[in-house]
């Protein structure tokens, strides 16, 4: 059976990549770009892994990953954080509140796929 | 031929007159009908206490015997009076503003209200004042004695000394009643100064009466008298210039070193002005006075027998002619000449003796101090009572002593030359405030001592004071220490000897120890009243805030000026700080106030005494408090330097902590501009490499991928290179580095040629743009390329934004007051309220911006553009969508 990822990202021409990358790989991607409904997407999606931007309208990609650590059948869920900042607090914050992977953009296709790959393995 | 008995009843009746007089005028005064008695001329007339009965008959005897030498006396005070500018109105000043009751008060108050020197002071006063005081006894006897010889009953010594022992009671009794009336010696005596007044004119008419009946009743004429003046041996009388400078420069002294004098040049005194007045009437009064002296004498000699007291012609000359009644009114001058001063003398030394000698002692006795006893008030007028009596005794029993039989002009001099040792202190004390109270003990003691053994002494004669074996030889064989030739110097009269070493070593002894040491802060206080009394006649300080009850000094002030005064005063204080009743605030200034009051009664040094047994422990001393004062000023001078120090600090950490903030404030703006210049960059290059990535793999990929992603790559580097652009372009214009190229344009044509230049965003043509040329034709004198970026700015703004199904944009172009305005209103649903203030920061982009791809700088640049041309761009709220209103100022406008 397919696995699955949700996508959290609001840039377009990001979404179309990296939704190619995983696809090619065989993974079912679904995409949400609304920062305020991310939470509820995960809930519904019930996704394999999930990967999370930093800066979303509506809701920061921080603290939907705190929903999702809260949520008794989201925490241990895998979440691939990535964030166009690239500076260390951004970092920092991520592992803090229990982020499983963190990338800064530009991100090569290969580390990506590798990322989500091996959380899903767990 | 008149009666000895009608002579005193004659007598009697005079000194009836005078209580009467000075009765209404104390009655006057009572009532406060005062202007008469407090004239210049009542003034001038009370100074002629100078002229005793040594100037009444002495002045013709002094003549009879030295020729015109006796002129000494009278040009001295001449001298003093007519540059009364220099000396006497500062003295007046002086004793007004320090309500000095003597002249002991004033050395005393002067050096830091030392009671010592005021004490020093009085003794020198009694001591050279009692010989006077005899005299005038004396002088009064022997002319009662003159009319007793023609009399039919005999005269014995003893009915003569009776006569004096009578003269001095009734002289008690008059300065008892008018002399200790109010205790506030500061205060005027109206009775007794009228009284004195009246008596200066009895004698001037008297002595000018004789003068007169002389030229023309015994001479027969002016050119006679002259011719006999001529004849006379008083022509014949050499001029020594030594006792000639010595006499005047003694009488000058006298003027306001003797006790009475000071009383009533200073003490008495009601006006500073008066001064003015007496500088020229008081030298003719004694021109008046002096005037007759010389025929007076000339005839006696010629008309008195061989042997005949000269010092008595002015009553004996008329009497050898038959003229009773002018004898009776010559004795009448004597006799007024002679009570006169015994009775200024008395207050002023009763004053003295009351307040430097007799309150101190009590004082001390009554350790408890001043308000648990009974009443001072009442203590220190029957002290200054008792005073009167015992110096009269005193005068009295020097009288007996002496035999009566000295020589009168004698007495005076030496009585001169002894209260002239105050001057050294009294001048100094005023003109240099290095002068200090051990040098004026100094020079007091020392000059009084030199005074004492080579003139007062002596004037006993040989044998009797003094042996005649000290007087030949000196003490203990000692030839230099001779009484009359100090350090071998001989051949000078006895009197300038002494005037001149004792004045000389006097003022030595005041200057030597005056610079040898340093004054206390008291007396440098004192010094500076009185120094610069002109400057600030303001009362001597002293008192600091201290714990005097002001209950306890109402008490005090009492029992010294009386209920009904101290409560006056007490009141008028309480209103004057704003209180009601009687008690006002102990204030330092309200305590020096009622020490000057008090002072005005008890001298200086007494008042200080009693009020600083209230106001402070009189353990601690003024000297203390000043060292207090001085410490606490050092501390206040190093504390105020300390917290001008802190404040410093203070301010220096406040300015740096404004500093931190604001640079802490642009360091988080920093990092916020940079991590959105990262996120904005770090954005496209995401998708350019992930693009890139895919295409260099080489994988299968469509036609349409391949154009789809390589055109992504394009877009996504035009967006980086647009980004780039306006990043450079806003860094320039907020540096404003940017120079302006202005020139003439058309505001329809850039707005053309933005609307043209915008028409490739909108490939469909969706946007209708709504303009109307006319009111678009407005010259302009620019930079109209960075105008034109503004509006391409906001026409792409809406092509972007603007989310109406059908696309409008209206351009308007008004005329408002502050310049030309150009609104760009479309009709999407505009900007929300909340965002409005922040759409020209910096990478404020709204909401999703997925299909624009701006880096929101653009709003930001076009307001630093506005800005730069002096004109400005906001958001222009309810429009029905989102508007942006851009204003070209006026002038610039215009310009074209």
């Amino acid at each position: 059976m397919g696995r699955t990822v949700l996508l959290i990202e609001d840039e377009p021409n990001i979404i179309e990549a990296i939704r190619f990358i995983l696809s090619r790989d065989g993974w079912v991607v679904h995409t949400h770009s609304d920062g305020t409904t991310a939470y509820q997407s995960v809930l519904e999606k019930r996704p394999d892994v999930v990967i999370l931007d930093v800066m979303l309208p509506g809701k920061s990609g921080f603290d939907i990953l705190r929903d999702i650590r809260g949520g008794s059948e989201t925490g241990a869920l895998p979440v691939l954080m990535l964030t166009a900042k690239g500076q260390a607090k951004d970092r920092e914050m991520a592992e803090q509140i229990g982020a499983s992977r963190f990338m800064a953009k530009p991100f090569s296709n290969t580390d990506v796929l590798s990322a989500v790959r091996e959380l899903a393995e767990g | 031929m008149i009666t000895f008995n009608m002579l005193v009843v004659v007598c009697l009746t005079y000194v009836v007159l005078l209580f009467v007089v000075a009765f209404v005028a104390e009655r006057r005064a009572a009532a406060g009908r005062v202007a008469w008695l407090r004239s210049p001329l009542v003034y001038t007339l009370s100074l002629s206490v100078y002229c005793t009965a040594w100037t009444f008959y002495g002045a013709v005897g002094y003549a009879a015997r030295s020729g015109l030498e006796f002129v000494t006396i009278y040009l001295g005070p001449t001298l003093v009076l007519i540059g009364w500018w220099v000396v006497l109105r500062k003295l007046v000043r002086i004793g007004k503003t320090q309500r000095i009751t003597s002249i002991a008060d004033l050395i005393s108050s002067r050096y830091g209200k030392s009671n010592v020197l005021g004490v020093i002071v009085t003794l020198m006063a009694v001591v050279g004042t009692t010989p006077y005081i005899a005299l005038q006894l004396q002088s009064v006897t022997l002319s009662f004695a003159v009319f007793a010889e023609r009399g039919p009953a005999q005269w014995a010594m003893g009915d003569l000394n009776a006569t004096a022992l009578w003269v001095a009671a009734g002289l008690a009794l008059f300065t008892v009643l008018f002399g200790t009336r109010n205790l506030d010696a500061n205060e005027r005596h109206h009775g007794v100064v009228t009284a004195i007044a009246m008596e200066a004119v009895v004698k001037l008419i008297a002595l000018l009466a004789v003068g007169l009946f002389v030229i023309w009743g015994v001479a027969g004429g002016l050119g006679e008298m002259l011719t006999r003046i001529e004849a006379s041996p008083l022509a014949e009388t050499h001029f020594n210039s030594g006792r000639w400078v010595g006499l005047t420069f003694l009488s000058a002294a006298a003027i306001f070193t003797l006790p009475r004098m000071f009383q009533v040049l200073v003490v008495e005194n009601a006006d500073e002005r008066h001064l003015a007045t007496a500088s020229w009437a008081f030298p003719l009064y004694l021109f008046l006075m002096s005037l007759f002296v010389v025929p007076i004498a000339v005839t006696g000699l010629r008309v008195m027998p061989e042997g005949a007291n000269p010092d008595l012609f002015v009553l004996t000359v008329p009497l050898s002619q038959g003229q009773e009644g002018l004898a009776a009114l010559a004795f009448l001058g004597g006799f007024s000449s002679a009570t006169s001063m015994v009775i200024v003398a008395a207050i002023a030394l009763s004053t003295m003796v009351s307040n430097h000698i007799v309150m101190p002692l009590w004082l001390h006795w009554k350790e408890a101090g001043a308000t648990v006893s009974g009443d001072v008030r009442k203590i220190v007028l029957r002290a200054r009572r008792i005073s009167i009596a015992a110096i009269l005794v005193l005068g009295y029993l020097y009288y007996r002593l002496t035999g009566g039989s000295e020589v009168l002009a004698a007495i005076g001099l030496v009585s001169f030359a002894g209260v002239a040792q105050v001057l050294p202190a009294l001048l100094g004390g005023i003109f240099w405030r290095g002068a200090t109270r051990k040098g004026a003990a100094a020079g007091l003691i020392l000059g009084f001592a030199t005074w004492a053994y080579t003139l007062f002494l002596p004037s006993f004669g040989p044998g009797v004071a003094m042996s005649a074996e000290i007087m030949v030889n000196g003490p203990f064989g000692l030839d230099w220490l001779r009484p009359q030739a100090l350090f071998g110097v001989t051949g000078i009269d006895p009197v300038v000897h002494a005037v001149f070493w004792s004045i000389t070593l006097n003022t030595f002894a005041f200057f030597a120890v005056s610079l040898s040491g340093f004054p206390s802060p008291m007396e440098r206080l004192q010094g500076a009243q009185f120094v610069n009394v002109f400057e600030h006649s303001s009362g001597a300080r002293g008192w600091s805030h201290g714990a005097a009850e002001a209950e306890d000094l109402l008490m005090m002030a009492q029992r010294i000026l009386g209920s009904r005064e101290a409560q006056a005063l007490f009141q008028r204080a309480a209103s004057e700080q704003g209180k009601a009743g009687y008690l006002p605030e102990p204030t330092p200034e309200f305590i020096e106030r009622l020490e000057r009051e008090l002072a005005g009664s008890v001298g200086a040094a007494t008042a200080h005494a009693m009020v600083g047994q209230i106001a402070g422990h009189s353990s601690v001393s003024v000297e203390d408090l000043m060292a207090v004062a001085d410490e606490a000023a050092q501390i206040m001078e190093y504390s105020s330097q300390l917290e001008a120090k802190s404040e410093e600090l203070a301010r220096t950490a406040r300015q740096l902590r404004e500093a931190n903030e604001k640079l802490t404030e642009i360091s988080e703006q920093k990092d916020a501009f940079l991590s959105q210049i990262s996120h904005e960059l770090r954005t496209p290059m995401t998708s350019i490499r992930a693009f890139s990535e895919i295409l260099m793999e080489g994988a299968a990929l469509s036609e349409d991928q391949l154009t789809r992603y390589s055109s992504i790559i394009y877009e996504e580097a035009i967006r980086l290179t647009r980004l780039l652009d306006d990043l450079l372009d806003l860094s320039v214009l907020e540096r404003g580095q940017v120079s302006l190229n202005r020139q003439r344009g058309n505001l329809r044509e850039l707005l053309d040629r933005a609307v043209a230049a915008t028409g490739s965003l909108d490939t469909q043509a969706r946007m209708a743009i709504a303009r109307d040329p006319a009111s678009e034709d407005v010259a302009l004198m620019t930079d109209t390329d960075r105008l034109s970026q503004v509006f391409i700015n906001l026409i792409a703004n809406a092509h972007k934004y603007c989310d109406a199904a059908a696309p409008r944009l209206t351009i308007v172009v008004r005329r408002l007051p502050e310049g030309t305005a150009v609104d760009f209103i479309d009709n999407g649903t505009g900007i929300p309220k909340k965002s409005q203030d922040i759409i020209f920061e910096k990478f404020s982009r709204l909401g999703d911006h997925s299909s624009a791809g701006g880096a929101g700088l653009g709003l930001a640049i076009c307001r630093e553009i506005m800005d730069k041309l002096g004109g400005s761009i906001a958001y222009l709220p309810g429009q029905g969508g989102a508007a942006f209103r851009v204003i070209l100022p006026a002038s610039r406008a215009e310009a074209a």
